[in-house]
């Protein structure tokens, strides 16, 4: 088992597209770590840099603390399991899972053993003479772990694991991956561009934008504190709301009302900021001091509702309101931020203040 | 059952449209090919009493065949052209260039595609000209590169210089084919194989191959049949010396041309026809197996 230290990682393409750039990133020892970005971001081009699939311009990639900059993908001790799962349709569920002792040249009985041994824990065990298309989606992407475990690598890469997957599949497998990741305590990292899988799956996440990292840190902190207006809009089933506001005699001018500056942040008069707020964390029955609006679209959720209100000054603010409190649309409401939960982000670079 | 009539023509409009290409298939393929086999029962020839009015023998050219060495001889040169120059030659050689270009730069591609395709879009003519240039005992370029004049590669290793050129002259196809066919391959899986360690070779053998397994036998199949049928090796060395090169096209052509002979001629040609259909059978047989 092994962490994974990337320092002034560049991936420059022919074309002059810099798909990362100067990266800096640690993963602990044991880590369920996450990639996660739009499309573009260079989250693949990471992942696969760490596989040994590319080649990165400059910078180093350490594993275990070892130099494996220029080492073959096969000798870096990385298993991956893609995103088509990429199992090989001419042989057996057995013999896939055993190709990486194949190619060790491992004899015929420990080749066997071995895909017995890892596809019991994964449920495959009665699967083991069946093709791959004879397999659902699901079992086809437990072979694929099973074939990356039977490596008996340091690291293991998923890309995208759960994207090919149908919706109702997916939460099952994403609950089985946690599991298996803990079970199996190996550091592991993957790539997605969904941010509620990012949220369940991982330890720790980075997110990434334009070849960058914007963030690091636990789902919780992703989450409650987007370092930027970047990672607040892209984190979170509902968007956060953001809102350009101005500072006046201690107060933020906001939507067509006055708001209190949260504790502890001082701001000269005048200050442009944007001021983020998730609909989680809106509540009506507050009072205090709150941003009035007509509702004008209701979205059922499911147990919440999304509420979208229209404010005096043509704002939009969502806030989401549990299924029994669902206002009329025409009503007026008045929604306040529940305390310590407004952030406050400089309105021209966007950086959180106060952080 | 659906209608016979799907394109809504009418029969007799659909017979017409058909009608100009069957007319043409016959005239110049099926008619000749039972000409051929009416002639191979005859005593037909270029010359003499037979060529006027000639008479069926019955098999008696098939049963000579069989006993006469030059025919065996030429069988087997075949056998060995075939072999040595598209089962191995242009197969081997067109996978390799596919292979190793894949992840060439494409600039390096193109010239390298360019330079193959040339051998074989030239017409055979020019084609072995070149060669008897490059080949020639008196100022031959393979002689002047070699430093070692005076050696008469067509005719000390006549079999061993047809095998080169056809492998040159044919490999475009098979280089072509395997490109497209390796282009269907699944990254993800190739890059599996990268993972896990895997050599150039076990890649070939554990993803690829398997992946264009009916490609391999189609391309087979086609090269085989042009190189058994193949005539450009007469121009280089007209089946010599002393039938060394005779391959069968050249054999049958030197029995019916130069000895006159064109029921014999005609009853090799159907035996030759015969091979080239047991070939066939045998790979769709291949190719059945696999699906």
């Amino acid at each position: 088992m092994a962490g994974i230290e990337l320092t002034g990682l560049s991936t420059v393409y022919p074309n002059g597209v810099r798909a990362v750039d100067d990266l800096d990133l640690s993963i602990t020892d044991g880590e369920f770590f996450a990639l996660l970005g739009p499309s573009g971001c260079g989250k693949t081009t990471l992942l696969r840099t760490i596989a040994g699939l590319e080649q990165s311009s400059s910078g180093t990639v350490l594993i275990d603390g070892a130099d494996v900059t220029r080492l073959e993908a096969g000798r870096r001790q990385v298993a991956m399991v893609f995103q088509d799962y990429a199992l090989f349709p001419h042989m057996t569920v057995a013999e896939n899972i055993a190709y990486p002792l194949r190619v060790r040249r491992a004899t015929k009985q420990a080749r066997q053993e071995a895909a017995v041994r890892t596809s019991g824990g994964l449920g495959l065990g009665t699967l083991l003479e069946r093709r791959p298309a004879q397999l659902s989606g699901g079992q086809q992407q437990r072979v694929a772990l099973a074939r990356a475990i039977a490596m008996e690598a340091e690291v293991l890469l998923l890309d995208e694991p759960l994207s090919n997957l149908d919706a109702r599949l997916r939460l099952e497998a994403r609950t089985f991956l946690k599991r298996l990741q803990r079970e199996l305590g190996m550091t592991t990292v993957f790539v997605t561009h969904d941010q509620a899988e990012a949220l369940a799956l991982a330890d720790r996440i980075a997110v990434m934008s334009e070849g960058r990292i914007r963030q690091v840190g636990s789902p919780k902190e992703v989450f409650q504190r987007p370092r930027d207006t970047f990672v607040a809009n892209f984190i979170g089933s509902t968007p956060m709301n953001l809102l350009s506001a101005i500072v006046r005699e201690g107060h933020l001018e906001v939507a067509g009302t006055r708001l209190p500056l949260p504790p502890g942040v001082q701001l000269t008069d005048d200050t442009a900021v944007t001021v983020g707020i998730r609909p989680e964390y809106l509540r009506v029955d507050g009072g205090g001091e709150g941003i009035t609006g007509t509702v004008s679209i209701v979205e059922n959720l499911g147990v919440t509702s999304l509420v979208t209100l229209e404010c005096p000054d043509g704002a939009l603010v969502g806030l989401t309101v549990p299924e029994q409190d669902e206002p009329a649309v025409g009503t007026t409401l008045t929604a306040a931020p529940e305390p310590g939960r407004l952030l406050l982000y400089d309105g021209e670079t966007g950086v959180l203040l106060g952080s | 059952m659906a209608s016979r009539d799907t394109a809504g023509l009418g029969v007799g409009r659909a017979v017409a449209f058909v009608s100009p290409a069957l007319l043409l298939i016959g005239v110049f393929l099926v008619f000749p090919a039972l000409w051929t086999i009416y002639i191979g029962i005859t005593d037909y020839a270029l010359t003499g009493p037979s060529s006027v009015a000639p008479s069926v023998v019955g098999l008696d050219n098939f049963v000579e065949a069989l006993d006469d060495a030059l025919f065996t001889n030429a069988l087997w040169l075949t056998v060995v052209f075939v072999l040595g120059s598209a089962v191995i030659g242009q197969n081997l050689l067109g996978f390799a260039l596919a292979w190793l270009l894949r992840g060439a730069r494409p600039a390096l591609r193109r010239v390298v595609e360019g330079l193959v395709l040339l051998s074989w879009i030239l017409p055979s003519v020019v084609v072995a000209y070149l060669w008897i240039a490059v080949l020639d005992r008196d100022g031959g370029t393979l002689g002047a590169l070699l430093g070692s004049p005076g050696t008469a590669w067509l005719v000390e290793y006549p079999m061993a210089s047809l095998v080169i050129f056809n492998t040159w002259r044919g490999t475009a196809f098979s280089m072509m084919l395997y490109g497209s066919a390796l282009a269907a391959v699944p990254p993800s899986q190739l890059e599996t194989a990268r993972t896990v360690g895997a050599s150039g070779w076990q890649t070939v053998r554990d993803v690829v191959f398997p992946h264009i397994r009916g490609h391999v036998l189609t391309n087979t199949l086609l090269i085989s049949l042009w190189t058994a049928n193949d005539f450009t090796p007469f121009l280089l060395t007209a089946g010599g010396p002393n039938h060394e090169s005779e391959t069968l096209p050249i054999f049958i052509y030197q029995q019916a041309i130069a000895s006159g002979r064109l029921g014999y001629a005609a009853a090799i040609s159907v035996l030759l026809l015969l091979v080239n259909l047991v070939v066939a059978a045998l790979y769709l047989l291949l190719l059945r197996r696999r699906s």
